[in-house]
C-alpha cells in the first residue's frame, strides 16, 4: 500500500519538520505565540502530549506527510508492521496487556480497510484503540480517487466514534477528542481519518485544545438507592453468584472486587473476558461460565437465586438459550454503559455506574446491611463445592497416544507463571488457555472473545510485549489462526520484540471440527489443514519459524514439553515458535450446545451430570 | 406494535444522518418516517422519527441512540403533550367534470391548490396523519397521480422546549 499516483503536487515543503520537541512547544508557549505545524506535525505533537509512546502502523501514499513527521522526532516509537491488520491487534494487545490506549496508523483505501477486522474486534471487547488513517486529498474525495475508500463510513457500526479531519486546525482537537472517547466509559475503538492536505497544510498548534462534546457524557458515579438495594438483596439471598465480566478488567477494579467478594462471601465466576479479573486460586473461585465453562460455574448461575453481573454482558455464550438461562434469579446488572441493561436480560436492580467505584460503594452498602441482616450461605457452598468436587476441570489422554493440547497448554502456564501474559487465537487452543492457564492478575490473559477473530494471538502478542517489555508474552496460537497474521514474526525480530509463540497444532480448523464431530455426523468438511501428525505438514512452522529470525522448535511427545518451554522462557534475543504436535481428536470439555438451556451441561463426552430435575 | 414519535437533538455534523438511520437498520428498527432540519441554535439539528416498535425494543434503540456522541437529547413525545404535523403534496386527476368535486374536498379539508393544469391540480395540505390519510381516501376515486409526502413533524406542547432542558444543565 505505499503506492503513491498524486495527480496534486505537494503544497509548499513544511516548514516547522525540524521542530519538533517538546522543548519547543514549551518555548513557543512562553512567548505567547503559537507554534506553526503542519498537520502531520499536529498528528505527532498531540500524540505525544496525551502521553502515546508507541505506535504500529504501515505507510502509504496517504499518510506520508504523517511519517515524514515521524522520523524527525524520538518521543513516539513506532513499530512498522507487515500488515495494517497486524497493526490493528497490536494496539489491542497492547490497550489491553497494559490498560494504555493502543495506537494503529494506516494509510487511505486498502490500508484504512484492513485494520477493519481489528476495529470490530476492539469494538465488541471494548478495547481502547486510535486509529489514525491517512484520506485522499480533500479536494479528491469522493471522486474514486487512487486508494480513497470512505473508511468513516465503512466503519461507522464498529467504531465508538470517528472523525474525519480536513483542515490541519482541527487535528489536536479531533484526535484529543477521540483519545478521549477511547478511553473513559465503556471504552472502545475511535478511529480519525486525515485528508493528505490536512496533514500537509499548516496551522497554529494550540494546546489543550477545546473539546467540544455536548453529546458525550458517560455515567460513573451509580445511583446510592440502588446500590443500596443490591446490597440488601444480597444479604438476603439464598443462592448468589458474581457473574464477572471484562468490564471489571477495563475498569481496573479487580481489588475493589476481590474486597467485595471477600467480605461477603459469594461465590465468583469469570467470563472469558474477565479471566484473571479475580484470582484462579481463590477459593470462592468457581470458574469460568458458558459453553465451555466449568460445571460449577455454569451451575451457580443457572440455579443462583441472585445475579450481581459486573461488566458483563449475558452473551449467549455466557446464558446458553436466554428464555431458559437462571430461571429463578433475581437480576443486579451493574455496567458502565446504560444500553447493555436489559438488553438481553431483564434487570431487577439497574446499576449504571463504573465497576470500581460500584464495587466500592457496595462493599460499604453491605458492611452496612451486615449490622441488621446474616446472610448464610453455607448450604449453597455446600452444594457448590460438590460439583467442584464432582466435576473438576479436566481432559482424559488422547486415544490415539498423540500429545495433548491441554497438557501442553496447562504446562505453559505452569512453567511461565502468573506475571506472564497470554494471548489466544480462537479456536479449541483458546478455549484450553482459557480452562488450564491459572489466571491470578487482571490484563494477563488476552483473546479475542465477542468478535471470535482468527489471527488476533500473534500480533496482539507482539503489541503486549512493547507495552510490558518486561513480561513474558506468549501467543497460544492454533494451526489456522497462525497461519493469518504469521508475517509479523518479521515485526517482533526486526524490532527487538522477543515473544514466544506456542501453536497447538492439531492439523485442523479443531473447533469446526469438534462441531462437525458432535453435530454433523463426523463429516469434516474443509477443516484439515495439512500441517500436523501424519500429513504433507505445510507449511513446515519451524521452517518458517526459521526464516523469521526466530527460534523454531518442534514438540511431538509430553516428555519433551518441558523442556521446550523451558528453552522458549530463556530465549530472549529473538522470537520463539514452538510446534505443538498434538492429538486432532481431543475436544474441549465440558460443553453447553448451542441453543440450549445451560442445564445441559455436558461434563464430558456422553457424559451429563446429573442434578434435581431442571 | 406500536408507533413512537422520537424527537432528537443532535449536533449539526456530516455524517450524521448515517450514524443514526443506520442504527435503526443494524438493530433491526424500522423507520417510518423521519423529518430533518435545523433549530435555534446555530450547529444543532433536529431528527424527528416516527418507528414502529414494542416498548422494550423502543427502550434499547433510545438507549443505543443516546451513545452515538453526536446526539445530544432524545425525548419521546407523546400525541397528547405534543402537536405533530405532516405535509402532503398530491396530484390529482382532475378534468372539467371533477374539478369541481375535487376543489370542494379541498375546502371541507382547508387544503390549498398550488397548481392547476387542464387535466390535473396540485394540492397541499398540512395536518397529523389521520387528515392527510383521509384526504388521500376522498381524492383516491379522481385518481391520485402523484404523491410527496414529509416525514412527521412533531414539538411539545407548552412553554419548555428541549434545547433549554439540555443546556441548563
Amino acid at each position: 500500500m505505499t503506492a503513491e499516483q498524486n495527480p496534486v503536487p505537494s503544497p509548499t515543503p513544511s516548514p516547522t519538520s525540524a521542530a519538533t520537541s517538546s522543548a519547543a512547544a514549551t518555548a513557543a508557549a512562553a512567548s505567547g505565540e503559537p507554534e506553526l505545524l503542519t498537520g502531520s506535525g499536529a498528528i505527532i505533537r498531540t500524540l505525544e502530549l496525551l502521553g502515546v509512546t508507541d505506535v504500529f502502523g504501515l505507510p502509504g501514499g496517504a499518510v506520508i506527510p504523517l511519517y515524514d513527521e515521524l522520523m524527525t522526532q524520538d518521543a513516539i516509537r513506532h513499530i512498522l508492521v507487515r500488515h495494517e491488520q497486524g497493526a490493528g491487534h497490536a494496539a489491542e494487545g497492547y490497550a489491553s496487556a497494559s490498560n494504555r490506549v493502543g495506537v494503529a496508523i494506516a494509510t487511505s483505501g486498502p490500508g484504512a480497510t484492513n485494520l477493519v477486522t481489528a476495529i470490530a474486534d476492539a469494538y465488541m471487547d471494548s478495547v481502547p484503540i486510535l486509529c489514525i488513517t491517512g484520506q485522499v486529498f480533500s479536494t479528491l474525495m469522493g471522486t474514486d480517487a487512487f486508494q480513497e475508500a470512505d473508511i468513516v463510513g465503512i466503519t461507522m457500526p464498529i467504531t465508538k466514534h470517528s472523525f474525519l479531519v480536513k483542515r490541519p486546525e482541527d487535528v489536536p482537537g479531533a484526535i484529543a477528542s477521540a483519545y478521549l472517547i477511547a478511553s473513559t466509559g465503556r471504552p472502545g475503538p475511535v478511529l480519525v481519518d486525515i485528508t493528505k492536505d490536512a496533514q500537509q497544510k499548516t496551522a497554529p498548534f494550540i494546546w489543550p485544545p477545546k473539546i467540544d462534546l455536548p453529546g458525550y457524557r458517560p455515567i460513573t458515579k451509580a445511583h446510592g438507592k440502588q446500590v443500596q438495594a443490591a446490597a440488601q438483596l444480597l444479604a438476603d439471598a439464598k443462592k448468589p453468584v458474581l457473574y464477572v465480566g471484562g468490564g471489571v478488567i477495563r475498569a481496573r477494579a479487580s481489588a475493589e472486587l476481590l474486597a467485595f467478594a471477600e467480605l461477603t462471601g459469594t461465590p465468583v465466576v469469570t467470563t472469558l473476558m474477565a479471566r484473571g479479573a479475580f484470582p484462579d486460586s481463590h477459593d470462592q473461585h468457581l470458574g469460568m461460565p458458558g459453553m465451555h465453562g466449568t460445571v460449577p460455574a455454569v451451575l451457580s448461575l443457572q440455579e443462583a437465586d441472585l445475579i450481581i453481573a459486573l461488566g458483563a454482558r449475558f452473551d449467549d455464550r455466557v446464558t446458553g438459550k436466554v428464555s431458559e438461562f437462571a430461571p429463578h434469579a433475581t437480576i443486579v446488572h451493574v455496567d458502565v454503559d446504560p444500553a447493555e441493561i436489559s438488553k438481553i436480560r431483564t434487570a431487577d436492580v439497574p446499576i449504571v455506574g463504573d465497576a470500581k467505584d460500584v464495587l466500592a460503594d457496595l462493599t460499604v452498602a453491605f458492611s452496612a446491611v451486615l449490622k441488621t441482616t446474616t446472610p448464610d450461605f453455607t448450604e449453597w457452598w455446600s452444594y457448590l463445592n460438590g460439583l467442584r468436587e464432582e466435576f473438576p476441570l479436566g481432559y482424559s489422554e488422547p486415544t490415539d497416544g498423540l500429545l495433548a493440547p491441554q497438557y501442553v497448554i496447562k504446562r505453559i502456564g505452569e512453567l511461565t507463571g502468573p506475571e506472564g501474559v497470554y494471548a489466544a487465537g480462537v479456536g479449541q487452543h483458546q478455549m484450553w488457555a482459557a480452562q488450564y492457564i491459572k489466571y491470578e492478575r487482571p490484563n494477563s490473559w488476552l483473546n479475542s472473545g465477542g468478535a471470535g477473530t482468527m489471527g488476533y494471538s500473534v500480533p496482539a502478542a507482539m503489541g503486549a510485549k512493547v507495552a510490558e517489555p518486561d513480561r513474558v508474552v506468549w501467543s497460544i496460537d492454533g494451526d489456522g489462526c497462525f497461519q493469518m497474521t504469521n508475517q509479523e514474526l518479521a515485526t517482533c525480530t526486526i524490532n527487538n520484540i522477543p515473544i514466544k509463540v506456542a501453536i497447538i497444532n492439531n492439523s485442523s480448523l479443531g473447533m469446526v471440527r469438534q462441531w462437525q464431530t458432535l453435530f454433523y455426523d463426523g463429516r469434516h468438511s474443509f477443516t484439515d489443514l495439512n500441517t500436523g501428525h501424519g500429513s504433507a505438514m505445510v507449511p513446515d512452522f519451524v521452517k518458517l519459524a526459521e526464516a523469521y529470525g526466530a527460534l523454531g522448535i518442534r514438540v511431538t511427545s509430553a516428555d519433551q514439553v518441558d523442556d521446550a518451554i523451558k528453552l522458549a522462557l530463556a530465549t530472549n534475543d529473538r522470537p520463539v515458535v514452538i510446534d505443538f504436535v498434538v492429538s486432532r481428536d481431543a475436544m474441549v470439555w465440558p460443553m453447553v450446545p448451542q441453543g440450549v438451556s445451560n442445564s445441559y451441561v455436558q461434563y464430558a463426552k456422553d457424559h451429563a451430570p446429573t442434578w434435581g430435575e431442571e | 406494535m406500536s408507533s413512537h414519535v422520537l424527537s432528537l437533538l443532535v449536533e449539526d455534523k456530516p455524517g450524521l444522518l448515517t450514524r443514526v438511520a443506520g442504527l435503526f437498520a443494524r438493530r433491526g428498527f424500522n423507520i417510518e418516517s423521519l423529518a430533518v432540519g435545523h433549530t435555534e441554535i446555530p450547529g444543532l439539528s433536529r431528527i424527528t422519527i416516527l418507528v414502529d416498535v414494542e416498548d422494550l425494543p423502543l427502550e434499547q434503540v433510545t438507549k443505543q441512540l443516546n451513545k452515538l456522541i453526536n446526539v445530544i437529547k432524545i425525548v419521546e413525545l407523546d400525541p397528547a403533550q405534543s402537536v405533530q404535523r405532516e405535509h402532503l403534496l398530491v396530484k390529482v386527476r382532475a378534468d372539467n367534470t371533477t374539478r369541481s368535486q375535487v376543489l370542494e374536498a379541498v375546502t371541507l379539508f382547508r387544503a390549498r391548490v398550488v397548481d392547476v393544469a387542464p387535466d390535473s391540480v396540485v394540492i397541499e395540505v398540512t395536518g397529523d396523519s389521520g387528515k392527510t390519510q383521509a384526504l388521500l381516501r376522498v381524492l383516491e376515486p379522481y385518481g391520485i397521480k402523484e404523491i410527496a409526502q414529509s416525514g412527521l413533524l412533531a414539538i411539545g406542547r407548552g412553554s419548555k422546549s428541549i434545547t433549554e432542558r439540555v443546556f441548563k444543565s
